[in-house]
């Protein structure tokens, strides 16, 4: 694309950044220079990529997403990625006041001057930071306002599923696993740039859209009925298909990404290295929209998992592993992963750790193993629900003798502390549902007691508030206001600290339920409510997620001011429930799952009727795997851990003896695994 | 009965070096808190054989002296590290340097022997650029800072707001002009609680003679070491000498 401006392209900001730096918070996350970042002449490079994650370097650098898309692009020979994070507003005055443009961390190059800009949103709270690059971007708010010498704009992540909130404000959009859609946008964007960029941005959107890599909010219209409901999407052209659908990895054995991840040199709010052991779940939770639009399972198998984490540790230096997905125990070889894995670091100061696991004995098992020689501090599980009732609406299947059993086990083996997740606000929940938190977590305590033989046994109770998504059994359910959120947490607290039994060994941890409900309304959005976020932006909303840059006042203004006038509202939008033949704004967007299966869902949810795991019953035919011509891909695979191959000799010499001379023998640090 | 760590207790140090490293050009904003972890994953990747504490939360044995403050760059950043194996100081130096990012540098690696590192450093000599003032003014300024007393300047810490005399930790504050709009102040100061930083002399020299330059100051840190009476640095790598100038003390574990 040409260039308008008389800067070169590509050229490098930095020595006009560095004299600002001294002058804002936490300079360093600024300055780029990360373990593992790639930095690739400009004109070497025939597609070029910013991609930015919309929030604080801190909380932006350890996404893998990000650092998955950034690693793959980079390895193709003529393309060229870089990072970009949301700056502070400290920094933000300053850009703009010195006239300098929203830039890459890697090489510090204007993020205008690439040919796309790929945003990956984890959370709807980073619209408003959307648009602060955009804007010190020089790239146009409207995407219906920008030419050819700007990038496109492109959205991805789990928020994307539903982004006609953002649609004026996106060029396009990716549903799905990025991996192979981001080398086919390259494949398209390198064509089409080779031909002599014809037809301009529409077209090349237009190509994008025939291969079927991305969603152009453009090439479809929205007409609304009287009653402020949609009336019809249709697609404005006839070339494209009606109904995007997203992309499914299938095979993550052969995409064993990141190899080479990220180290940091400022603080990040994840100081680990992540593998990811399977994407997808398929436990059926109702609310969970990560466990909706990522089916069906795709397992990683034991040997690329062991040697990711062992390339991962030596090519990082990092001593904590996280074994990630959705729901780390479900793993159909979890058992032998942790031995295997446990066996292998234990005596070389690296942890594991196995986030998001279930409320079972098998799971403490699996802590056990992975804090052999470590602290036992605290050990989280989620029944989400506090009666039995509701658990059976959200299908959470755990009952209070399961999470009892699990944490005497927990207590008996030396974990000092419980923490127990909690959702309040859930279709049907009552006063009585929230006060049973109160019954279990006075029978953890108890149990606790029992098991360790002592009463100095903590839980803490943490709760979040419900927010309906897009894509799940629950996108029609009406989402709890603020106010019956905050009054039903008042009321369990004040019973938790009114039983003296329990009222100093239970610690609360929740927040007021009002970001909640703007999260809702982003969540489940249309188009109109792209000009709330505008005019929130445009009033100084910044950093959504961070309560002390979030101001409900600010939305409801916002809300009041735009919507209001069409005959919506912030709860038009949050706490109305919507009829099984309303048009969603996201129904044209295709993840797979066949829209009756989620209604009869919903009306199952509601009779309180549990939904078993596909994995190890037979099909419900929530439609995905038909859909999407995919399947899940499981093990066991009765394999074990590869022995780990001895490094080269490239290490000071350890324990004065003679260096391995045919490679075979272990690093100083690293043990090999014995044959 | 409390839990104890299953496994062998952590091996002896069987031996410690020092070293020198540098904080050079984008890398001088990391804090402290950074440069320490990022030797640490360095120290991991390049598989030094360090000793570790003991408990359930091992810690590789570091020890820090004094690190210069984040935003000032520095040629001359002591560290000394326990270790499970003797190891050769240059295989060391070279494997560590290429385990950290370009920016921390190491310089030097020395075996450890004598009186501890942080007996060896009482005070730093330190360069720093001053885009936009020229020679002269600041020459003006440091003459009217060094005919004082005392100066008192206050900085804001994490415990709020301090006051503190800067002028007892100035020994010596010279300068020079990089050309007409730059100038350079050169200073030795000795490191006193609160430490005086050359930001600290920067707004000393503000509040005796109005020196407030438009564009930040660069301060880089050239040296480090035991203060002599002719007001040079003595290298702390330097073997002990005794008064009669004999070496003393081991130079190797």
């Amino acid at each position: 694309m040409c260039r308008r401006l008389a800067r070169m392209s590509g050229q490098s900001l930095f020595a006009r950044l560095e004299p600002l730096l001294p002058r804002v918070r936490r300079p360093v996350q600024y300055v780029g220079g990360e373990g593992n970042s790639i930095v690739k002449p400009w004109d070497a490079a025939v597609v070029r990529w910013a991609l930015m994650y919309p929030d604080a370097y801190e909380v932006g650098l350890p996404n893998q997403g990000l650092q998955i898309l950034y690693e793959i692009l980079n390895e193709q020979p003529d393309v060229l990625a870089e990072r970009t994070y949301s700056v502070w507003p400290d920094l933000e005055a300053l850009l703009r006041e010195h006239d300098l443009p929203q830039f890459t961390v890697d090489a510090h190059r204007a993020v205008g001057d690439f040919d796309l800009f790929g945003v990956s949103f984890s959370t709807e709270l980073g619209y408003t930071n959307l648009l602060t690059a955009l804007d010190l971007a020089g790239i146009p708010l409207h995407a219906d306002r920008r030419d050819d010498t700007h990038p496109l704009v492109i959205a991805g992540g789990h928020a994307a599923f539903n982004p006609e909130p953002i649609a004026a404000f996106v060029d396009a959009v990716v549903l799905g696993d990025g991996e192979q859609a981001v080398l086919g946008i390259s494949d398209v964007v390198r064509a089409w740039k080779s031909e002599g960029a014809p037809g301009g941005r529409t077209e090349l959107l237009a190509r994008l859209a025939r291969r079927q890599l991305v969603y152009v909010p453009a090439f479809f219209d929205v007409t609304y009925r009287a009653d402020a409901r949609i009336e019809a999407v249709r697609p404005n052209r006839s070339d494209i298909p009606a109904r995007p659908s997203k992309h499914t990895l299938s095979d993550l054995d052969s995409w064993p990404y990141p190899k080479a991840p990220l180290v940091p040199l400022a603080e990040t709010v994840h100081e680990r290295m992540s593998v990811e052991i399977f994407r997808g779940c398929t436990r059926g939770c109702r609310f969970c929209q990560a466990g909706m639009i990522t089916r069906p399972v795709r397992e990683r198998n034991i040997e690329t998992i062991g040697a990711m984490v062992d390339a991962g540790l030596r090519a990082t230096g990092f001593n904590e592993v996280g074994l990630l997905s959705l729901s780390s125990a479900d793993h159909t070889e979890i058992g032998t992963i942790a031995t295997e894995l446990a066996d292998r670091y234990e005596n070389d100061k690296v942890s594991l750790s196995l986030p998001s696991t279930r409320v079972d004995a098998f799971n403490v098992t699996l802590a056990n193993e992975f804090s052999r020689s470590g602290r036992r501090s605290g050990l989280t599980f989620a029944p989400e629900g506090g009666s039995e009732r509701l658990r059976r609406v959200i299908n959470k299947m755990v009952s209070a003798e399961d999470l009892v059993r699990t944490v005497s086990t927990a207590y008996a083996h030396g974990w000092r502390q419980v923490k127990l997740y909690f959702m309040c606000g859930l279709p049907t929940e009552t006063d009585e549902d929230v006060l049973e938190i109160a019954d279990l977590a006075r029978q953890v305590i108890r149990a606790g007691r029992k098991a360790s033989g002592h009463r100095d046994i903590r839980a803490t109770v943490s709760i979040g508030g419900f927010v309906p998504k897009a894509h799940t059994p629950f996108q029609w359910a009406a989402q709890a206001s603020p106010e019956v959120i905050d009054a039903r947490l008042k009321l369990l607290r004040d019973t938790v600290r009114a039983d003296k039994e329990i009222a100093r060994a239970v610690g609360f941890r929740y927040h007021d339920g009002r970001p909640g409900a703007i999260e809702g309304l982003l969540a489940r959005g249309d188009r109109r409510v792209g000009t709330v976020i505008e005019r929130v932006w445009r009033e100084g909303g910044r950093f959504d997620g961070w309560t002390e840059h979030f101001s409900f006042e600010r939305w409801e203004r916002a809300c009041a001011a735009e919507l209001e006038p069409l005959g919506a509202s912030l709860d038009w939008f949050t706490t109305r429930e919507r009829e099984e033949r309303e048009v969603l704004p996201w129904d044209h967007l295709d993840a797979g799952l066949d829209r009756d299966w989620l209604w009869a869902d919903w009306q199952e949810a509601l009779r309180g009727v549990e939904l078993d795991d596909c994995r190890w019953t037979p099909c419900y035919d929530c439609g995905v795997c038909p859909t999407m011509g995919t399947d899940t891909q499981i093990g066991p695979t009765g394999r074990s851990l590869l022995p780990v191959i001895g490094v080269s000799a490239g290490g000071p010499a350890a324990g004065g003896g003679p260096k391995p001379v045919d490679g075979s023998d272990p690093s100083p640090v690293g043990s090999a695994a014995p044959a | 009965m409390p839990r104890q760590p299953e496994g062998p207790p952590p091996p002896p140090v069987v031996a410690r070096v020092r070293v020198r490293f540098a904080k050079r050009g984008r890398l001088r904003f990391l804090s402290h808190r950074d440069v320490a972890r990022a030797f640490e994953r360095g120290l991991r990747r390049a598989q030094v054989p360090m000793a570790y504490s003991a408990g359930f939360n091992p810690h590789p044995r570091i020890s820090w002296v004094g690190a210069a403050p984040t935003g000032a760059a520095s040629e001359a950043e002591y560290v000394e590290f326990a270790l499970s194996a003797p190891v050769e100081p240059e295989s060391l130096r070279s494997a560590l340097d290429a385990s950290l990012p370009p920016g921390l540098d190491v310089l030097r690696v020395v075996p450890a022997g004598g009186a501890p590192l942080a007996e060896r450093i009482d005070a730093s000599r330190w360069q720093v650029r001053l885009p936009g003032v020229a020679e002269p003014v600041l020459r003006d300024a440091v003459a009217e800072l060094l005919r004082r007393d005392g100066v008192e300047v206050e900085r804001a810490t994490k415990d709020g707001r301090r006051r503190f005399d800067v002028r007892p930790a100035v020994i010596l504050a010279d300068c020079r002009a990089e050309n007409d709009t730059c100038a350079i102040l050169e200073l030795v100061a000795r490191h006193t609680t609160p430490a005086v930083r050359p930001d600290d002399v920067l707004t000393a020299l503000d509040v005796v003679a109005g020196l407030r330059p438009s564009a930040p100051p660069e301060p880089t840190r050239l040296e480090q070491g035991r203060l002599l009476e002719d007001g040079t640095l003595a290298d702390p790598l330097a073997p002990d000498r005794n008064d009669a100038g004999r070496l003393v003390g081991k130079s190797s574990a």
